[in-house]
């Protein structure tokens, strides 16, 4: 049971229970669906995001397992404020971390550390990635639906 | 659901689960230093030795292409190939073995009825009626047909019990349907249809009846004349057979009256290109080199299935599913979707405050198999406002012991979270 306690440690549990920015923003810039086909996990990312590209606030809703949920959690709360290549390159890093081809090291990265357990789940990366992937689609302008598939 | 105490219920004292078990060599091992207990069994089971045995026996010494050459191996394989479709006609009481067709699946049968059967003859306005319980693969298929047809897909919904509402499948279906789809056992909740009410319906209606049967292959003993179905099909996999190997059952003249499915090799009596002349029943549906192996396979899983007894087969599973239910009763927190009054050997439960996904982590960390998500059954799973749940399924080979660990990591969830 030890090991397992590395995939679920109580920092993701808080989030799980507290899911950080969930909800809905008024008027938002961009609204984008994450979908993971495998489970039928689904969240919203709800953006505001500047002129110049940088993310002013960001929200979320919809419903996942614990890891899902911690991660776009985390993310949102690491995210808000950021320039979407800051953004973008926390989720170069982040994939690394959970896919096991990085140490996890870097500004923002302790926060994302909790989720470095996911890298022993391969079943479970997509749960830890569908946030990020969404917020990929969200700031690339990729459209209003995207898939962990 | 049933309210039999969990103690009361005693499996069948003849049926000897522990030889049944030691058939299985997968079974005997150990998952994060547990030993498996496999209750995945509605996804896929397992294999036992006979069925092993054939496959890699075949390949060792019988091996050649079928209906071809006139060479000894040729001939054995053709032996084995067609004597393996003779075991399944007699196991599903079909008329002819030319009624059983050679597919890779439940999946690929529902196919082929749909583009062989249904797409030459549906047309704008016509009816296909399904059910909300359906695997992805019985509506898929027909949402496809009727795309290419103009024909309009209906589906017959379901009660809170999980059973089907059989009062509106009288309104649905009607002097449009040209076509009835439904599964035999509904994979997500285990709900066995009332197939004579819905076999009656559709014939009353002059509509054809098409039964996706892999749930129903492993925990009955399915004969598809007193069902009087049309098409029934079903997988190997899910049987205790081979992957990629499974049967399109279907009426002589119904099969007789569709044009082939794919060409090529196989399926031809001459080709020339002034026209081809196709084979006969059933190998016009079979084009190119078959999987011999998997119908080899599944003529040796006849056999095994035959030598235990479904009979028996679906008594045991009936009382270990009657214990998984009355220990779930007994478990705050933990919900079982639908109680329909019969139920083949599959449990479907959620927990508040867990996702699916999140059970299923944990009990695999205690050795224990179970299916979470939405088991390609979303409009089901929409029908219930649900996203997912965790789904325990049962084979001939599970004991009350194995639902005791299914419980004891259930309350390591309950622990975690």
């Amino acid at each position: 049971m030890c090991d397992l306690r590395e995939l679920y440690q109580e920092v993701i549990f808080d989030h799980n229970r507290n899911p950080h920015n969930f909800g809905k923003l008024q008027n938002p810039d961009r609204t984008v669906r994450g979908d993971n086909p495998l489970c039928g996990d689904q969240l919203t990312l709800y953006l505001h995001v500047d002129a110049d590209g940088a993310i002013r606030d960001i929200a979320f809703d919809g419903h996942g397992c614990a890891i899902s949920v911690a991660s776009a959690s985390i993310m949102t709360d690491l995210v808000k404020g950021a320039s979407a290549a800051e953004a973008l390159l926390w989720f170069d890093k982040f994939h690394a971390l959970v896919t096991g081809g990085g140490d996890g090291g870097g500004e923002g990265m302790d926060k994302l550390a909790v989720l470095g357990g996911v890298r022993q789940y391969p079943m479970r990366v997509k749960c830890a990635t569908l946030p990020w992937h969404t917020l990929q689609a969200a700031l690339r302008g990729d459209g209003a639906t995207v898939s962990t598939e | 659901m049933k309210t039999a105490t969990a103690t009361a219920i005693k499996p069948p004292a003849d049926f000897a689960v522990e030889k049944i078990r030691a058939d299985f060599p997968a079974l005997h091992q150990k998952v994060h230093g547990r030993p498996l207990v496999y209750l995945d069994n509605a996804a896929s089971a397992q294999k036992p030795q006979a069925v092993i045995d054939a496959i890699s026996d075949y390949y060792r010494r019988d091996h050649a292409n079928v209906h071809r050459g006139v060479h000894t191996l040729s001939q054995r394989a053709t032996d084995a190939y067609e004597g393996a479709r003779e075991k399944v006609r007699a196991w599903i009481n079909a008329a002819g073995s030319c009624e059983c067709i050679y597919v890779s699946g439940a999946t690929e049968g529902i196919n082929l009825v749909a583009q062989a059967y249904a797409r030459p003859r549906l047309k704008s306005g016509d009816e296909v009626v399904v059910t909300v319980s359906e695997h992805h693969s019985n509506i898929v298929p027909w949402q496809m047909v009727c795309e290419q047809t103009g024909a309009v897909l209906r589906a017959i919904p379901v009660q809170d019990s999980g059973e089907l509402d059989l009062g509106a499948a009288a309104e649905l279906i009607g002097k449009r349907t040209r076509i009835v789809a439904f599964g035999h056992i509904s994979n997500a909740l285990g709900t066995v249809n009332p197939m004579a009410e819905l076999t009656a319906m559709a014939r009353a209606a002059g509509a054809v009846t098409v039964v996706d049967g892999a749930q129903a292959m492993p925990h009955l003993r399915v004969d598809v004349r007193a069902l009087d179905c049309d098409f029934y099909t079903f997988s190997g996999h899910k049987m205790y057979g081979p992957t990629g190997s499974g049967i399109l059952y279907g009426k002589e003249s119904l099969l007789d009256s569709m044009a082939p499915y794919r060409g090529g090799g196989e399926m031809i009596k001459s080709v020339s290109f002034e026209g081809t002349v196709y084979h006969d029943l059933p190998h016009k549906f079979e084009a190119g080199t078959p999987f011999i192996a998997g119908a080899v396979g599944l003529g040796a899983t006849v056999d095994y299935l035959g030598g235990i007894g479904m009979e028996q087969v679906a008594a045991h599973e009936s009382a270990v599913l009657d214990y998984a239910l009355a220990r779930a009763a007994d478990t705050p927190g933990l919900t079982v979707i639908g109680n329909p009054r019969h139920r083949a050997a599959i449990l479907s439960f959620t927990m508040d405050g867990v996702h699916p996904h999140d059970i299923g982590t944990v009990l695999d960390h205690e050795g224990v198999a179970v299916r979470t998500g939405h088991h390609c059954a979303q409009p089901l799973m929409e029908r219930f406002g649900i996203a997912a749940t965790a789904r325990a399924s049962f084979g001939m080979y599970n004991t009350r012991a194995e639902v005791d660990a299914l419980f004891a990591a259930i309350g390591k969830v309950r622990e975690m979270f």
